[in-house]
């Protein structure tokens, strides 16, 4: 049977992409940010997935406001990146994994998560950023991967509280997979910032780290909060804590805290990391 | 509080100028674009207000007329602007300036 290994969250700034282009992870402006992930890829070493389940938000690559979905999930073969208009280099494309795919999706759609099914999806920075930060080695990646996209981009985006039983149906889903395999779940986004109108800028240190402590122990307390009281708070864009949300809850009550990082700022944002695992996988290590 | 939820109304409202924008993830559109603008935005059907707010580069001008900022981004990449530009240009700051303010946020 699949075991699910754990959860990493992170940032996805398309500047981290761009950083990493140009090799700058050691200029004063990016170490802080990038020396956060030498502890991660040290326990991914360790724990040795061999899939990510990577939850994201598109930015206008993938979908459009002509069709999209609330939640899509990939069952492609590969995921290509492709040109966002805005000078990011295309990487490599990304093996898929179409029987987890499925299964994932029967499973999703049994406990009514009706998820649209895409056998041809582009992924975005969103996708590809988190992945480099992850391993930096990549193309090859040593994963395959399932895409599971949450819109973000026009209203009414789905609560917190949806999110999180995503999350709980997706994690419910791997454990069930008949396949001896190691699975990570991925979320990806935020923290705080606004790109848009006359609070760009906007960042809130003191929510932020507010989410990191509940996401750890209490990931239920972030579902009170409204979406509109969410891009309040966090701003905008900040409401991608709802990637995060959904990806902490494909672990069951009780996880501990691996290793976090959090700087400010990167490009507009907030950045952080956040890397949990399952009580009972520390306890058998220790 | 300075912010534009993008909902049904403003996605109706923006979808033409959206629309547009989001062309602009094949470089052959963009070059179509740079080489005939009023052209480009008339195919694509923008509205006075939002030609306007093209013709002058205007970010809130823009969001006003319906676009999001996810689209946006990639007609401000067209003249090489990111988002640390685009948010000088909206909060009326010098770029050095609202990348301080961002400095300041981490305390």
């Amino acid at each position: 049977m699949a075991r699910q290994v754990g959860v990493v969250c992170t940032s996805h700034v398309p500047a981290i992409g761009k950083a990493i282009a140009r090799g700058l992870q050691q200029e004063p402006y990016w170490k802080p940010f990038f020396d956060g992930y030498h502890a991660v890829r040290g326990w991914l070493e360790k724990v040795r997935p061999d899939v990510v389940v990577l939850i994201y938000n598109d930015h206008g690559l993938n979908f459009f406001l002509d069709k999209l979905p609330t939640f899509a999930l990939g069952a492609a073969s590969q995921y290509r990146n492709a040109d966002e208009g805005w000078g990011l280099p295309t990487i490599a494309p990304f093996p898929g994994d179409p029987r987890l795919s499925w299964h994932l999706i029967e499973s999703l759609i049994e406990q009514e998560f009706d998820v649209t099914t895409c056998q041809e999806m582009l992924v975005d920075h969103a996708f590809a950023v988190p992945m480099q930060l992850l391993w930096p080695s990549g193309p090859p990646w040593p994963v395959r991967t399932v895409p599971v996209c949450i819109n973000t981009v026009q209203h009414p985006l789905p609560s917190a509280h949806r999110c999180l039983g995503l999350g709980r149906a997706l994690g419910r889903a791997i454990q069930a997979y008949d396949e001896d395999v190691n699975v990570l779940v991925l979320g990806t986004g935020g923290l705080s910032h606004q790109l848009d109108g006359e609070r760009a800028g906007f960042i809130n240190k003191e929510f932020d780290l507010l989410c990191l402590e509940k996401l750890i122990g209490e990931p239920e307390a972030l579902t009170r909060y409204s979406n509109l009281e969410l891009v309040e708070l966090a701003g905008t864009q900040g409401i991608e804590i709802l990637m995060w949300i959904a990806a902490r809850a494909t672990l069951s009550s009780s996880v501990a805290q691996v290793y976090r990082n959090y700087h400010i700022p990167i490009s507009n944002t907030a950045s952080g990391v956040l890397v949990m695992e399952p009580r009972h996988a520390r306890s058998r290590a220790a | 509080m300075g912010t534009v939820v993008f909902d049904g109304v403003e996605a109706q409202k923006g979808y033409a100028l959206n629309k547009m924008c989001y062309s602009f993830n094949r470089a052959e559109n963009r070059a179509r674009f740079l080489a005939d603008e009023e052209a480009y935005c008339a195919e694509f059907g923008l509205t006075p207000q939002q030609r306007e707010a093209v013709r002058r580069r205007d970010v809130l001008a823009l969001i006003r007329a319906g676009g999001n900022v996810y689209y946006l981004a990639k007609l401000a990449g067209i003249f090489g602007l990111d988002v640390q530009d685009i948010g000088a240009q909206q909060t009326g700051m010098t770029l050095d300036a609202f990348k301080a303010k961002l400095i300041q946020a981490g305390g």
